[in-house]
């Protein structure tokens, strides 16, 4: 009972935020002219024509209430405008996009989540003696890495130096013409999962090549933030007085430190995995322009250099959407796990 | 003469604590290597900026952020006595830009993060001092902008706005200040009920004085340890939009821009393939270095300052 009541006040604290998104959106929009804005609305080439209808149409000249409503409209049916950059409609090609950006995310959160935990435990359980020294000074060397910059260094060694080992992009030249026959059936779009689907294992590795250098590059800067917030954690559990309980009841320290204050330790990690989701974005943006990985941060990244507005609102708004949810998410198994939340 | 012996006596008195853990504060600085060599990083580039018109003598004197050009070659040069780390793609001499580019990375991050830390503590006090409808919208538009990811939202605002470095730095002053906001709030939620507050109102002390006065000064640590932090992270931002060609404009004396210059020239001639690895090199260790300066420094600082961490 409790429980339902916590989650609607939940749920309904969404609102506000996802019509603060919109808000902003708005805003931005406005600060384009009726006939740059017009992009928004166009989902056929043929409106192209009749830019002047469409500013007509959509009431892009009117008050701005009126023009909030009639675009918030818009939205809602699915409509969010058509994507120069992509030449189709933005939600075809957000859809487009996804794929590489879903496999990029697969491959390197886990070794993010992993390493980072692993890392900010052994620092805090050795605090203040050489490991601990060591694991800092590497996350801050990583948390001031650009990622840009380190990428590039990157391709510099392992595609110059090593001459192709790890390439730039998705694919290869011909498993690129192999995934894109009538071979060759896809599933997901996910190019590893649809080779090892296929049963094509040369299309596997192709792949994995290609996934290597932009998973470390956004391994390396990304899981320094996720270490930090792990060792101070760490290093508060251990003050707790359940540490000293269980020390004095003669469990091992291995039990304690595993059992008691990991696990402990671990909640704060997953109360801004919301953050951490956005700081992931962030650098899915900057990995795949460099790697030219076609995913949504590279889309994003023609858009916003060639001003295709719409696809630029779209990310916008899929990225508030999707930090929405994850603490929607996150809050809602807290509550779960944790009754002080739904109770208080 | 006795009257002011007494004042500054009292004066002394005073402000007293404050001065002590001041003094703590710098003692466990001194102590920690790390923070050191965060220190000493930063005096560098401060040496560097301030001194670039004497290390690198501009050639046009009423633009000195245009790096000058030796000729229009597409192909990069290797460093030479002339040009020190060599020229980039266009002949843009390297060295040039990045003692200049010093300057700009100085000139951003304070901006930036000065800007927000003012914007921050005016509508984070407002909306803890006076809490109830103020605080509830100030805050649900925090919220709001903190649902988005930094670099997205700055990419859309620095397209709508134009591109260039002043319409980035307003871009990260937009997307940078609400963190700020949420955390003075905080802090003077948790000082408001104070009776040293309680006792300032009951004097009659306007609420003005009440907030610069009492409840500030009890609550800004915080936020100079943000700041410190931040200043690393608002310079990669920035030099981030550069790179993605959305800042500063190309020629401009800035090493995101500059880092840009390299794209098309990670890899050399098969029988030298690190033949051009002073364009990408030379800029990027700039920014990381210039970075890890501030970020070493706010790191030291997060551990002496926190009230949790200080003592043990």
């Amino acid at each position: 009972m409790k429980m339902r009541n916590y989650i609607i006040r939940r749920v309904l604290l969404v609102i506000p935020v996802l019509f603060g998104v919109s808000i902003i959106i708005f805003v931005i929009l406005s600060l384009f002219s009726p006939e740059q804005r017009a992009a928004t609305f166009i989902t056929d080439v043929k409106q192209l024509r009749d830019i002047q209808g469409v500013i007509r149409m959509h009431h892009l000249d009117a008050p701005l209430y009126v023009q909030y409503f009639s675009w918030i409209k818009e939205v809602f049916k699915g409509n969010l405008g058509w994507s120069k950059t992509a030449s189709r409609p933005v939600l075809e090609a957000f859809f487009y996009f996804l794929p590489n950006t879903v496999e990029l995310g697969l491959f390197s959160t886990p070794f993010i989540i992993l390493i980072g935990i692993y890392l900010g435990s052994t620092a805090a359980v050795h605090q203040d003696k050489f490991v601990d020294h060591i694991t800092r000074a590497a996350a801050i060397i990583g948390w001031s890495l650009p990622t840009f910059w380190f990428g590039l260094v990157l391709l510099m060694i392992f595609y110059g130096y090593f001459k192709g080992l790890f390439p730039p992009e998705s694919l290869g030249l011909s498993s690129n013409l192999y995934v894109n026959s009538e071979n060759f059936v896809r599933f997901t779009r996910i190019n590893t999962i649809d080779a090892l689907l296929n049963r094509e294992w040369w299309i596997f590795i192709d792949a994995l090549r290609h996934l290597i250098l932009p998973v470390i590059t956004l391994t390396v800067v990304q899981c320094a933030l996720v270490m930090r917030i792990m060792r101070s954690s760490m290093l508060e559990a251990l003050g707790r007085g359940y540490v000293t309980t269980a020390r004095a009841k003669g469990a091992s320290e291995k039990t304690v430190i595993k059992k008691h204050v990991r696990r402990n330790a671990m909640i704060p990690v997953i109360t801004v995995s919301g953050y951490l989701f956005a700081g992931l974005m962030n650098g899915v943006v900057i990995t795949e322009t460099i790697f030219n990985r076609k995913g949504l941060g590279w889309w994003w990244w023609r858009s916003a250099v060639q001003l295709d507005i719409p696809s630029i609102m779209a990310a916008v708004l899929f990225n508030g959407v999707l930090f929405v949810l994850t603490n929607l998410i996150v809050d809602l198994l807290y509550a779960y796990i944790d009754p002080r939340i739904r109770l208080g | 003469m006795k009257m002011s012996v007494i004042q500054r006596s009292e004066f002394k008195e005073r402000l007293h604590p404050r001065i002590k853990e001041l003094g703590f504060s710098l003692n466990r600085l001194k102590k920690s290597p790390l923070s050191l060599i965060g220190l000493s990083l930063i005096l560098f580039f401060l040496a560097i900026a301030i001194f670039a018109p004497q290390l690198a003598p501009p050639k046009y004197s009423h633009n000195p952020y245009r790096i000058p050009r030796d000729g229009y070659s597409a192909i990069p040069r290797p460093p030479s006595p002339e040009h020190p780390f060599g020229t980039t793609e266009g002949q843009y001499d390297i060295y040039y830009g990045v003692i200049w580019g010093t300057r700009t990375a100085f000139r951003v991050g304070i901006t930036v993060v000065g800007s927000i830390l003012v914007i921050g503590i005016i509508l984070g006090s407002i909306s803890g001092y006076y809490g109830g409808a103020v605080d509830e919208i100030i805050m649900r538009i925090v919220d709001t902008f903190m649902s988005l990811p930094t670099l997205v939202l700055a990419m859309a605002l620095v397209s709508a706005l134009g591109h260039s470095l002043d319409n980035v730095m307003k871009a990260l002053i937009i997307v940078g200040w609400p963190s700020y906001a949420r955390l003075i709030r905080g802090d003077i939620l948790a000082v408001r009920e104070e009776d040293y507050v309680q006792a300032a109102r009951a004097v009659g002390c306007s609420n003005l004085r009440i907030i610069l006065k009492h409840v500030l000064p009890n609550a800004i640590y915080p936020l100079l340890i943000m700041a410190s932090l931040d200043v690393g992270a608002v310079v990669l931002t920035a030099a981030a939009l550069s790179f993605l060609g959305l800042g500063a404009p190309v020629g401009y004396a800035d090493w995101g821009q500059m880092t840009s210059f390299a794209r098309n020239w990670v890899i050399g001639p098969p029988s030298n393939p690190l033949a051009y690895w002073y364009t990408i090199t030379i800029p990027g260790l700039f920014i990381l270095f210039f970075v890890l300066g501030w970020n070493l420094l706010g790191d030291a600082f997060r551990d002496i300052l926190d009230p949790k961490l200080r003592r043990r």
